[in-house]
């Protein structure tokens, strides 16, 4: 029997007088990967968003290890990381570099970044400034930055946007072997992720 | 600690890399002031009478033309979700942020400012009480300013809403800072305009980079 790690109930969100959210629950294992599936405005982006509690919840309990994660939001952050509609890398930073800030940011150890950098395809970019990179090779530089991360729960918005099929493949490998070791995954898509086993919560029905 | 000092190391690293905006805020700073002499006249008298509060505006607006980018440029490549979801308080990244700041602007201007009032005939305490004051000073206008560039955030037409927010939590700066100058001038001394200057910036210091936190957290809603 697998353990439950996420538990959300009846999360509810509201964006600009709407409501976005309503009453959303699930349950997440270790080794389980979340496939967000809907219409543009659904509210994918924002039950990622309220996730990470970027966005205040109107309604609803996110509890990680069965705690809620309110209370202690600096732990919960460091259980995150992050891919939003944006890449969040700096242009005037060559790749490694980006991926060598994020990790300092969140206080963690480098020693991933060669590992991630190379299930991207992006060693012989690492050098090379952002600004000058193709969206794609910048989209696989961001989720190179999520791969590097030592956070169990990845949260990916639109992960496979501007991503071609090898770098596609990159992203299922990266992401079944984050799943193989007990992390659990996210991610808000429009296209079947490919991962086998995801499961799928579809939004605004 | 490793996030602020991170933080801070990627934004001047930043600024390193494109010391354009830099030059553009030293370059502003000049040749506004000196457009005061050419507008006003040669008389030295004058001159230097009105050097302090000319050089303390010319930096105030120096300082703040660069301020519109401060967080903007986090919130427009999505690097500001990061900082939103970095393990430590997001308090201490308005800091470092602010801090960079200070040091890419309102450092370079408390050196560069004694070479303008030569300019203006200021005597050499003058020069001297120039040069402290802004270094005294320029934190709070970063801080303030850091406070602006956060309210105005994804605000259309938001480096004149910026300046319209900060330009008034400045005048004590601007008033202290000037004054001190005018005090060397007149004989008197400008210790106490000093420490009215440390006082804000203590002040700055202690409540402004939670009111930026709070403005950020809002804006990554």
């Amino acid at each position: 029997m697998t353990t439950v790690l996420l538990e959300v109930t009846g999360l509810s969100c509201r964006r600009g007088g709407r409501m976005v959210l309503g009453n959303i629950s699930f349950e997440l294992a270790g080794g389980e990967l979340l496939a967000l599936t809907g219409r543009n405005g659904s509210g994918k982006t924002t039950l990622l968003r309220a996730l990470a509690l970027l966005v205040r919840a109107e309604a609803g309990r996110i509890c990680w290890h069965g705690e809620d994660v309110v209370r202690d939001r600096e732990s919960w952050r460091r259980q995150v990381a992050w891919l939003g509609h944006l890449d969040g890398l700096k242009g005037d930073l060559s790749v490694q570099e980006n991926l060598s800030v994020a990790a300092r940011l969140r206080d963690e150890a480098p020693d991933r970044i060669a590992r991630a950098l190379a299930a991207f395809d992006l060693e012989p970019l690492a050098r090379r400034d952002v600004r000058t990179l193709s969206a794609g090779q910048r989209r696989r530089a961001a989720l190179a930055r999520v791969a590097a991360s030592h956070a169990p729960l990845w949260l990916l918005d639109e992960p496979l946007n501007a991503l071609d099929a090898p770098s596609q493949a990159a992203l299922r490998a990266a992401l079944g072997g984050h799943l193989a070791a007990g992390g659990l995954a996210i991610a808000a898509t429009h296209a079947p992720i490919g991962v086998p086993g995801a499961r799928a919560l579809e939004l605004g029905r | 600690m490793t996030g602020f000092g991170a933080l801070l190391a990627r934004d001047l690293r930043l600024v390193w890399r494109r010391p354009g905006d830099v030059m553009v805020v030293l370059a502003f700073f000049v040749v506004a002031t000196v457009l005061f002499p050419l507008g006003i006249g040669p008389e030295a008298n004058l001159l230097a009478r009105i050097a302090a509060g000319i050089l303390w505006c010319a930096a105030l607006f120096a300082a703040l033309l660069s301020l519109d980018r401060l967080f903007a440029a986090d919130y427009d490549d999505g690097s500001l979700d990061l900082l939103l979801l970095a393990p430590w308080p997001l308090e201490l990244a308005a800091l470092a942020k602010c801090l960079a700041h200070w040091i890419v602007t309102g450092l370079p201007l408390a050196v560069l400012a004694p070479l303008m009032g030569v300019v203006f005939g200021l005597s050499g305490e003058g020069l001297g009480a120039l040069c402290l004051t802004l270094l005294v000073g320029t934190p709070t206008l970063s801080l303030v300013g850091g406070l602006a560039a956060a309210l105005t955030l994804g605000a259309r037409r938001g480096g004149a809403l910026l300046a319209l927010l900060a330009l008034p939590l400045c005048v004590p700066t601007l008033i202290f800072g000037a004054g001190a100058v005018e005090a060397v001038a007149t004989g008197e001394g400008f210790v106490t305009h000093l420490a009215i200057l440390g006082a804000l910036a203590l002040l700055a210091l202690a409540t402004l980079p939670w009111a930026i936190a709070a403005a950020l957290r809002q804006a990554g809603e």
